[in-house]
C-alpha cells in the first residue's frame, strides 16, 4: 500500500477484471495479504504471532457458535447444558475442549504478540496507532474472555463473577448502584447470565472489527522488523505472499500441534476444577483465582491491603489494576529512545530481561497463589517494580541511552558503543557491513550505515 | 500507597505471623495410582467400571446421585440392551401419576438418569448430619488429583492422630464427623463407606474411583482415539508447510 515498489494486482482472467471493476475484493486481499505487501525480508519467528492470534480469534468465533447452538444461557439450566454438550452433542466435547483451551491458546499467542512489540518497541512512531488499537483489542480480549468463563456456571464462573463484578462497588458514591445496574441484580444471577452470554457473543466480533482497523493501520508503515531499521528499498523486502504466508504457514502448523496436545491429552490442565461444581452462591471456594492470565493484573489488584488515608483499599487496586494495562497507552511517548529494537539498547535489554519479565512472572505466580501475608508481600514489591519500569526507569534508560550516542566520535565507535560484542564491522564505499556473523537476527544489508540504526525511526 | 501497604503487610508478617493450622500441617497429597485410562492411549478397563458401578450401586448410591449420567449409557461399559434395563430398573425415579397426577417413583428405563437418592438439599442434609452428599457425576474432574483423590478419599480413613489433638486441641474431629487427612479441612461428615479393615477395600476404592472417572469424562476414549491421527495429521501438515517454506525462501536465503 505504502512502498513506491509494491507489486501490482493485474487481474489476467475476463472474470477477475470484470470483479475488479465492479467489487474489488480480490485487489484488496492481494493489496492486504497477497504478493502486493511487501513484509522486511529478515523478520524473526515473533514477527507469526499476529497472525497466530487472528487464527486463534477465528477458531473461538467457529467454536463458540456452534457452542451457542446448544447451550442454556439461563441459571437454572447453563451448568447443564454444558454437560448435554460434553456428553449428548456429537462431537460436542471436542468444540467446548477446542473452545476453552482456545481461549488460554489466544492468551499465550497475544502475550508473545505483545512481548515482541515491548522488545522490539515494535510501538514507537510511526506504529503507535497500531499499538493503541492493539491495547484496545486486549482490553475487549479480556471483557470476552471474563464473561465466557462466567457462561459455564460453575463455582468459579459464580465466584469469579461476584468478586469482579464487585469491583464497581470500590468506586464511591455511584458504585454499588451501578454495579447492580450491570448485574441487574444485587448478585449475580440470572439476569447478569443472560447479558454476560449477549454479549460474549457480540465482542469477538467488535475484536474483529479492531483487528481489521490493527492491520490497517500497520499496513501504511507496513511492519517494523528485529533491527528496528526502516526498510529503504525492494531488496529489503518480499511479498507477503507467498514468502510470509508459507513462513505463517508452518507457524500455524507448530501452533495446531501445541493446541492438539492440549484439547485432546491435558483438556483440563489449565482449568480450575471447582468449575465442575454447580455454582452455589451459600458456598464460597477456599480460594478464588481467575484464569491464569489474569494472574499478574490480579496479583495487583490484590497487592493494595491497607487504606490510605480516605481511599479505600479495595478502590486503589482496582485502580492499580487498570492503570496497569491503561499505561501501556502511553508507551509510544514513555519511551523517547531514537533506537528501537532491544537488541541495539543494552541498557534498555537488561531492565527489560532482569527487571520487567521477571516481575511478571512473580505477580503472574503471586495472582494464582493464595494470599497468604508473603504472597501479598512480594506482589506489592513486584508491582511496585512494574510500575517503576513504566514510569521512572524507561524514560531515563531511553534518555541516558541517547546521549550515549551524541558523544561518540564517529558513526563506527557509535555502533561500538551500541552493541560493544559487535566486532568485525567494515567499511565498504559509503557503507559499513559486517563481516562473518555478528548480527542476531536476519540480515546485514539492513544495518548499512550504522547511523541509520540511531535514527532508527 | 502500594509502599505504605507493602510496609505494614510486612510489618504484620513479623509482629503478626500466621499460626500453624492443622490443614497445613496434617493434610496430605493425593496417593498415586495407577489407571488404564492415564496417559494419551489411555483405555477404560470395562470388567473395572463393571466392578465400580457395582460399589456405587450397593454403597454410594445410598447417598449420592449420580444425575448426569443415563442409564444408556452404561452401554459404553459392555451391558447389552436387556442387562442396561435391568440395572435401571433397579432404580425408582420420580414421575407423576397418569391417571391422578400426583407424585410418585417407578422403575427407571434406559433413557431415565441416575437419580438422587434424596428429594432435595434439605432433605439430604436431615439424613447426613447437616451436610449434603454432593452428586458424584463430575466428582473425578471436581477435585485437584481427580479419582487418585477419591480412592485416597475412600482409603484414608483413620483414627486422629494424638499429636495432632495435642498441638491444636480445638481441630479435634467433632460429633458425627471422621478424620481423614485427604479431606481438605480433615474432618468430613461421610461416615467411611467402604470397611477400613476389608482387604476388599482397596480394590473396590479403585473400581469405584475408575468408574466414577468414567462418570466424569464419558468421551475420554473417543478423545484419545481422535487424537492420535489428529496429530499424526498435524505433524505431517507442519513439515509440509517447513519443506514449503524452506523451498520459497531459498532464493533469499543466500544473501
Ligand atoms: C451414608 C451416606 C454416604 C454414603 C453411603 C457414601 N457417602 Fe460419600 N459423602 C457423604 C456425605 C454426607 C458427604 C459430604 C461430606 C462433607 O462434606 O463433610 C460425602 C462426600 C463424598 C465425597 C466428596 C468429598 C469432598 O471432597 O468434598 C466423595 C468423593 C464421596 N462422598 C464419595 C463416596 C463414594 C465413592 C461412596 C461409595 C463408595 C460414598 N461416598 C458413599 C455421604 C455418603
Ligand atoms: C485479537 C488479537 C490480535 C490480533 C488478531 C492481532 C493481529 C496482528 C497482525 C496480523 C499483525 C501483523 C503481524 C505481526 O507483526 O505480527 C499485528 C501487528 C501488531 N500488533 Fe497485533 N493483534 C492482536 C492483538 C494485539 C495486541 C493486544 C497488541 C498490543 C498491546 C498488538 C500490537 C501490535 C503491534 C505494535 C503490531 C505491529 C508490529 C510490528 O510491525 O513490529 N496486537 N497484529
Amino acid at each position: 500500500m505504502s512502498f513506491p515498489w509494491a507489486n501490482h494486482y493485474e487481474p489476467q482472467h475476463p472474470f477477475m477484471r470484470y470483479m475488479d471493476e465492479k467489487l474489488p475484493l480480490p485487489r484488496f486481499i492481494y493489496n492486504a495479504i497477497g504478493g502486493g505487501y511487501p513484509v522486511p525480508r529478515n523478520l524473526n519467528y515473533f514477527w507469526n504471532f499476529g497472525v497466530l492470534s487472528g487464527a486463534a480469534l477465528m477458531l473461538q468465533i467457529v467454536t463458540g457458535i456452534v457452542l451457542a447452538m446448544h447451550f442454556a444461557g439461563n441459571s437454572a439450566l447453563a451448568f447443564d447444558s454444558v454437560e448435554h454438550i460434553m456428553r449428548d452433542v456429537n462431537s460436542g466435547w471436542l468444540m467446548r475442549y477446542a473452545h476453552a483451551n482456545g481461549a488460554s491458546m489466544f492468551f499465550i499467542v497475544v502475550y508473545v504478540h505483545i512481548f515482541r512489540g515491548l522488545f522490539y518497541a515494535s510501538y514507537k512512531p510511526p506504529r503507535e496507532v497500531v499499538w493503541l488499537l492493539g491495547i484496545v483489542i486486549f482490553l475487549l480480549m479480556m471483557a470476552t474472555a471474563f464473561m465466557g468463563y462466567v457462561l459455564p456456571w460453575g463455582q468459579m464462573s459464580f465466584w469469579g463473577a461476584k468478586v469482579i463484578t464487585g469491583l464497581f462497588g470500590a468506586i464511591p458514591v455511584v458504585g454499588e448502584p451501578i454495579q447492580t445496574w450491570l448485574l441487574g441484580g444485587f448478585s449475580p444471577d440470572n439476569a447478569a447470565l443472560n447479558r454476560f452470554f449477549s454479549l460474549h457473543y457480540l465482542l469477538p466480533f467488535v475484536i474483529l472489527g479492531v483487528v481489521v482497523l490493527h492491520v490497517w493501520a500497520l499496513h501504511l508503515p507496513g511492519s517494523s522488523n528485529p533491527t528496528g531499521v526502516p526498510v529503504k528499498s525492494e531488496e529489503d523486502t518480499v511479498p507477503f505472499h507467498p514468502y510470509y504466508t508459507a513462513k505463517d504457514g508452518f507457524g500455524l502448523g507448530v501452533f495446531l500441534i501445541v493446541f492438539a496436545i492440549l484439547v485432546f491429552f491435558a483438556p483440563n490442565f489449565l482449568g480450575e476444577p471447582d468449575n465442575y461444581i454447580k455454582a452455589n452462591p451459600m458456598s464460597t471456594p477456599a480460594n478464588i483465582v481467575p484464569e491464569w492470565y489474569f494472574w499478574p493484573f490480579y496479583a495487583i489488584l490484590r497487592a493494595f491491603t491497607f487504606d490510605f488515608f480516605f481511599v479505600p483499599a479495595k478502590l486503589l487496586g482496582v485502580l492499580a489494576m487498570f492503570a496497569s494495562i491503561l499505561l501501556l497507552l502511553f508507551l509510544p511517548w514513555i519511551d523517547t529512545s531514537p533506537v528501537r529494537s532491544g537488541h541495539y539498547r543494552p541498557l534498555f535489554r537488561k531492565f527489560f530481561w532482569f527487571g520487567l519479565m521477571p516481575c511478571i512472572i512473580v505477580l503472574g505466580y503471586c495472582g494464582g497463589s493464595h494470599a497468604t501475608n508473603g504472597v501479598v508481600l512480594v506482589s506489592q514489591l513486584a508491582s511496585v517494580y512494574y510500575f517503576a519500569h513504566f514510569l521512572i526507569i524507561l524514560p531515563i534508560v531511553s534518555r541516558i541511552e541517547r546521549r550515549c550516542r551524541c558523544r561518540t566520535p564517529s558513526p563506527k565507535a557509535c555502533l561500538a558503543r551500541l552493541r560493544p560484542h559487535n566486532r568485525g564491522l567494515e567499511k565498504n564505499g559509503s557503507h559499513y557491513r559486517f563481516s562473518g556473523r555478528p548480527v542476531l537476527f536476519g540480515h546485514a544489508r539492513l544495518l548499512g550505515h550504522p547511523h541509520r540504526l540511531q535514527y532508527g525511526v | 500507597m502500594l509502599g505504605y501497604s507493602a510496609i505494614r503487610t510486612g510489618y504484620n508478617m513479623v509482629s503478626d505471623p500466621a499460626a500453624a493450622t492443622a490443614e497445613e500441617e496434617f493434610h496430605q497429597h493425593v496417593k498415586s495410582v495407577s489407571f488404564s485410562f492415564e496417559g494419551p492411549t489411555g483405555k477404560y478397563d470395562r470388567a473395572q467400571l463393571q466392578r465400580g458401578l457395582q460399589v456405587y450401586h450397593e454403597v454410594c448410591k445410598a447417598c449420592h446421585g449420580l444425575t448426569q449420567v443415563a442409564f444408556r449409557d452404561l452401554a459404553d461399559l459392555g451391558y447389552a440392551e436387556g442387562q442396561v434395563k435391568t440395572i435401571a430398573a433397579e432404580y425408582n425415579v420420580p414421575s407423576l401419576n397418569p391417571e391422578t397426577g400426583e407424585a410418585e417413583t417407578r422403575k427407571g428405563t434406559a433413557a431415565d438418569k441416575f437419580p438422587s437418592p434424596f428429594a432435595n438439599d434439605i432433605a439430604a442434609k436431615a439424613a447426613n448430619n447437616g451436610a449434603v452428599p454432593p452428586d458424584l457425576s463430575l466428582m473425578a474432574k471436581a477435585r485437584h488429583g481427580g479419582p487418585e483423590y477419591i480412592y485416597s478419599l475412600l482409603t484414608g480413613y483413620q483414627a486422629q492422630p494424638e499429636e495432632l489433638v495435642k498441638k491444636f486441641p480445638d481441630s479435634k474431629t467433632g460429633p458425627g464427623l471422621h478424620y481423614n487427612p485427604y479431606f481438605a479441612n480433615l474432618n468430613l461428615a461421610m461416615a467411611p463407606p467402604l470397611p477400613v479393615d476389608d482387604v476388599e477395600t482397596d480394590r473396590k476404592a479403585k473400581d469405584v474411583s475408575a468408574f466414577l472417572m468414567w462418570a466424569a469424562e464419558p468421551k475420554l476414549e473417543n478423545r484419545h482415539k481422535s487424537g492420535i491421527p489428529a496429530l499424526i495429521f498435524l505433524i505431517l501438515f507442519t513439515w509440509l508447510t517447513y519443506m514449503s517454506y524452506q523451498v520459497i525462501w531459498a532464493d533469499k536465503k543466500k544473501h
